[in-house]
């Protein structure tokens, strides 16, 4: 098995697990290719990718930009704001136009769910999803199940609860998937207008009780709230929103073991997570970020393997 | 397959310890000197020549991995992609004296991937190449050898196979001739 089962990264839920310990078999290569003196490799030069953004990104974009040019592809950067899609025209057509360039692989990021299988279907290029709305966001959840094994060990077997804001998070989902398919147990935990009403289906626990969850987990990830995408209030404040679900050093140094803390990134100090929680031993935050670049380097590698010659 | 044996163990031995004391000629008392064997099968040879290196020098030789996966001018053009093993050098390469280690020289492309991989860690002075068996005519690139184990001449139908004891049971290195019948 040195193959991956899929042509296109869409989502986790189309992947195996000996899909996902291929990646992350590769990203241990790449994550000591990124830290040589020299950071990069010659695999990508005969192939160009487009970074395609109709939603704002920072960590995403810049990690996917530099694992690009690590691998040595040509790239070329689209980002909805200041492009012809102001004007009208269709995501086909948009994409269709960058393909006739001569690209090889698209890097999408969409506020609509499915828009990434969509454009699999439609177009003939690799695509990579780099978060399609609400649905999924598969190389976030891939990073952090590999981050969960670099500083554990396994993933086998461990305790994770996603707090925050399940409903709106295409981290949550995909990384539920993930860590399932890794032999993870995961919980979710967040205010009850937070969680979606069939999240039962999914298998996991949930909770609206953050320090029993806490006390349930090996390790922590703490989401964001999606202001952007609530057009209605789902909790009174986010001062008692914070009171409740948001992590700090107190509940932290409490607790009977010590756990691991994650956080996808943006963060908004003192709503999910306070400032020193953030930046304490525990939390591998940035750890995250650096094993981000290495984790789409891998899937860039092995979906490129795959491109017609 | 037909096979032909052609150095055995005792044989092997011999020309590891000739290879070995060929390099300390070049190389004195390898005070800025590594060894970094080519993954997957150069690291059995540099292993072998550390033990016998330590032995002639008393001291301690710096030697490392090497994997060059992502440096390798054929890829795409395979079935399946090409999936990397571990590179270990843990050590600057600044100003060092290299010896790239492999066990068959063959096409050339290898070794070509392999100083390309080598320069990502920094600029040796020199670079040297060990190879156990030099099929020489067989060359795609203009690359040849320092310190050659043993030549060998040989058509594209057949394979050279430098075998172990920790893998294949036995110190040997072996030729491998397809039947005329197969």
């Amino acid at each position: 098995m040195n193959n991956l089962s899929v042509d296109h990264l869409t989502g986790i839920k189309d992947l195996s697990k000996e899909d996902i310990d291929l990646i992350f078999k590769t990203a241990d290569s790449f994550k000591e290719v990124i830290n040589r003196p020299i950071k990069k490799v010659p695999s990508l030069r005969d192939i160009t990718i487009a970074n395609i953004f109709f939603e704002n990104s920072t960590r995403t974009k810049l990690s996917f930009e530099l694992a690009e040019k690590r691998l040595s592809a040509d790239i070329l950067n689209f980002s909805a704001s200041g492009s012809s899609v102001k004007k009208g025209e269709t995501l086909i057509d948009t994409v269709n136009n960058i393909l006739s360039m001569k690209v090889d692989m698209v890097i999408m990021r969409h506020p609509n769910p499915g828009a990434a299988l969509f454009l699999s279907q439609k177009v003939n290029a690799k695509i990579i999803n780099a978060g399609d709305g609400t649905h999924e966001h598969p190389t976030q959840a891939l990073l952090d199940a590999y981050s969960i094994r670099e500083k554990l060990g396994v993933v086998q077997g461990k305790k994770v609860v996603i707090v925050g804001d399940i409903l709106h998070s295409r981290v949550a989902l995909s990384n539920i998937y993930c860590l399932q398919k890794l032999g993870a147990e995961v919980m979710v935990c967040g205010p009850t207008t937070l969680i979606p009403k069939d999240m039962h289906l999914l298998n996991v626990k949930i909770s609206h009780n953050l320090r029993e969850a806490l006390e349930w987990c090996d390790v922590a990830n703490m989401l964001r709230i999606q202001s952007e995408r609530q057009e209605i209030s789902y909790f009174p404040s986010l001062r008692e929103y914070s009171m409740q679900f948001g992590l700090n050093k107190e509940i932290l140094n409490s607790l009977s073991k010590e756990i691991v803390v994650m956080h996808p990134g943006p963060i908004n100090r003192g709503v999910e997570i306070t400032s020193d929680v953030a930046d304490s031993k525990q939390s591998i935050i940035l750890n995250q970020v650096e094993n981000g670049v290495a984790i789409r380097m891998a899937v860039i590698y092995l979906l490129a393997a795959k491109i017609d010659r | 397959m037909e096979k032909q044996v052609i150095l055995n163990s005792k044989h092997l031995e011999l020309t590891l310890k000739r290879l070995s004391h060929e390099l300390i000629e070049s190389h004195n008392d390898f005070s800025d000197t590594v060894l970094v064997g080519l993954q997957p099968r150069g690291i059995y040879v540099v292993s072998q020549l550390k033990k016998q290196l330590e032995i002639i020098l008393g001291k301690e030789i710096v030697c490392g991995n090497l994997d060059i996966t992502f440096f390798r001018d054929d890829f795409r053009r395979r079935e399946k992609p090409l999936i990397p093993s571990i590179t270990n050098i843990d050590f600057s390469l600044e100003n060092k004296k290299v010896v790239l280690v492999d066990d068959v020289l063959y096409t050339g492309r290898t070794i070509r991937a392999g100083l390309d991989a080598l320069l990502t860690f920094g600029r040796p002075s020199k670079v040297e190449l060990l190879v156990l068996i030099d099929r020489r005519f067989r060359r795609d690139l203009p690359i040849q050898a320092d310190y050659i184990g043993k030549m060998v001449d040989s058509l594209i139908s057949e394979r050279v196979s430098v075998e172990w004891e920790e893998i294949e049971g036995e110190d040997k290195i072996v030729l491998y001739t397809k039947d005329s019948n197969e």
